[in-house]
């Protein structure tokens, strides 16, 4: 393996400043790294080795000619297969999709484009981003690269397995309910959900409008903020995106700090069913945090309880909705019965045929929440308790600076364990749904192995909207006393691949 | 107890435009209607006076200035498209013959 994967986005940045190694060099040891290990894991639905390659010549030429480059110029990156790009396909994992080549880019690839970032393919998730496994995609699961029997949890496992297996510096995920927190906890990964309207959500294939967030996928803190950095900000072609700038998220990992700070615990998300080696670690994190000067305070979040429920009503009518356009007439499949069938026939064969069974789950359950006699009961009622979340949110906040808790109740499970049972798949994201009902920012990262199964764990932090500095400034602090301890990074935990 | 039943399912697949196998509307009634009767809950927390939130930052009224701005070619917006004819989507008959 060569030695270049495994360093930091930061440090593979300072490196080709100083003319020390290439991005041609940079990009092409990814590239191995992916020949290498790439089917094993199965990350990307999609791989663009040449058009990287390009990219990093064309950085490399523009770096010897003394141009000012970009911060990221010349760093590989790959991207969820559910933002549209114009020379890739993108298929957010669905068959309805497959082979689709968007007219347009989404405007982060635009972004990562302008910071010459050569992009190495789109990465694998489940079926439009519903799942929390990749067990959903149409093309098969992405593999833990910890264990490859278990789930690199989802939506965005493809994106959470590249980093975790050095496939990629960095990666782009997208979070409705926890898309890249959960994968970033189960995977010793690092995951930010921007403030709601933080990033751009142009181009990004629609799950839930209200819920949806574009953010960084990575192995540590810092290299996570210099990829919001160059993803954040307004966007006209977004009316939901925010005008004013929440400033350098990676001036706040560089400053990193807990101390002074009050850390609220939330009562309903402390650790009661959790899984006993997440709840060690991490008391074990919250111990940290006390001794590096950071006050511990109960938080009472009561509406919490139902924040799933209210969830599971408000995704899947915003996916009934948003999932509409896919009607075999613009883009994508069309599939003609027999006959002489009327466009509505062809529709709903091309449905049918198109998606996969959690995605035809939930656009039936949101076509219930939505229908006549059942709106008031459930829809209604479920943006009542969205209200109710972001006002617990909002007493927490008064009480503490940022909150806490586990990402997620359990370590990586295994393929087939949960696939059958919606309401157990759910359960994952207990932790990670209230934080896009209310559009504040989230972030996960490692705490350690827990005892019983050696699989990864993660600490979520939650901050008031447009206040994601203080993610990376709390973040950064806590993963440098962690790694004080352990002498190394989280991922240096992490077992070889043992591939051919 | 669910309201979800066999019928309710074709009936909201249909209105879906998703022509389920009998398979799925089986499988379907039985996991819909553990999630249903479980959302339901959220039913015990809220009362008339709690106002609702559609949306997670307070927006309202987002314009832009009335200009003409460069957007796909007529050739790009088709280009995805499963069929197409003079410039045009192309798809099969709207209405039944009778």
């Amino acid at each position: 393996m060569s030695e270049l994967i495994k360093k930091t986005a930061a440090e593979l940045v300072a490196l080709m400043a100083k003319g020390e190694v290439s991005s041609v060099e940079v990009t092409q040891a990814h590239i191995d790294q992916i020949n290498k290990v790439g089917d094993a894991v199965h990350s990307f639905l999609f791989t663009s080795a040449d058009s990287a390659l390009a990219t990093a010549k064309e950085v490399d030429r523009r770096r010897a000619a003394g141009e000012k480059l970009p911060t990221l110029a010349g760093l590989p990156i790959a991207v969820k297969d559910n933002l549209a790009t114009t020379d890739a396909p993108t298929t957010a994992g669905s068959k309805i999709l497959e082979g689709w080549i968007s007219p347009y880019d989404a405007t982060v690839v635009t972004k990562l484009r302008n910071e010459l970032m050569p992009i190495l393919g789109k990465t694998n998730l489940d079926e439009f981003a519903m799942g929390s496994s990749t067990e959903f995609s149409a093309y098969g699961p992405s593999k833990n690269p910890w264990d490859l029997t278990r789930i690199p949890g989802g939506s965005g496992g493809g994106s959470s397995s590249v980093v975790a297996s050095f496939q990629a510096p960095l990666a782009i995920g997208s979070d409705t309910g926890g898309s890249i927190r959960f994968p970033g906890a189960v995977t010793g990964t690092v995951g930010t959900k921007p403030t709601y309207g933080a990033v751009s959500r142009y181009g990004l294939i629609a799950l839930a409008s209200s819920l949806d967030q574009i953010g960084p996928v990575a192995r540590n803190v810092l290299d996570a903020a210099y990829l919001q950095d160059v993803i954040a900000g307004h966007d006209p072609y977004d009316s939901t995106s925010l005008t004013q700038s929440l400033g350098s998220m990676v001036e706040a990992a560089k400053s990193g700090s807990v101390k002074g700070k009050k850390f609220g615990l939330i009562k309903q998300l402390a650790g009661e069913g959790f899984q006993q080696g997440v709840k060690n670690r991490f008391a074990e994190a919250i111990q940290l945090i006390t001794e590096a000067g950071g006050e511990i305070v109960e938080v009472d979040c009561p509406s919490f309880d139902y924040a799933i429920d209210a969830y599971y009503l408000i995704l899947p009518a915003e996916a009934s909705s948003n999932l509409a356009k896919f009607d075999s007439v613009r883009f994508g499949m069309r599939v003609t019965p027999e006959g002489n069938p009327t466009i509505e026939k062809v529709m709903a064969a091309t449905r049918e045929l198109g998606f996969g069974p959690e995605v035809k789950r939930r656009i039936i359950l949101g076509t219930y929440a939505l229908s006549a006699g059942s709106f008031d009961k459930f829809y209604g009622a479920a943006l009542k308790v969205r209200t109710l979340i972001q006002r617990d949110f909002d007493n927490a906040f008064s009480k503490a600076d940022i909150l806490i808790s586990p990402t997620a109740p359990t370590t990586a499970f295994k393929f087939g364990e949960k696939v059958a049972d919606p309401l157990a798949m759910y359960l994952n994201d207990i932790a990670t749904i209230p934080a896009n009902l209310a559009g504040i920012p989230g972030m996960s990262i490692p705490i350690g192995l827990a005892d019983e199964d050696n699989l990864p764990v993660g600490i979520q932090f939650l901050a008031p909207n447009y206040q994601d500095a203080k993610l990376y400034e709390v973040g950064a602090a806590l993963e440098g006393i962690l790694e004080g301890i352990w002498g190394k990074r989280m991922i240096d935990f992490a077992p070889n691949l043992e591939v051919k | 107890m669910s309201e979800i039943t066999p019928d309710l399912v074709r009936h909201l697949a249909g209105l879906a435009r998703i022509d389920l196998t009998e398979d799925e509307v089986v499988r379907f009634t039985e996991q819909l209607s553990v999630i249903v009767d479980s959302v339901a809950k959220i039913a015990n927390i809220i009362d008339a006076e709690t106002p609702i939130t559609s949306h997670p930052i307070p927006l309202a009224n987002v314009f832009r200035e009335d200009v003409v701005l460069p957007s796909l070619t007529q050739e790009q917006a088709l280009s995805g498209a499963p069929d197409q004819a003079q410039g045009r989507f192309r798809v099969s008959a709207i209405l039944d013959e009778e």
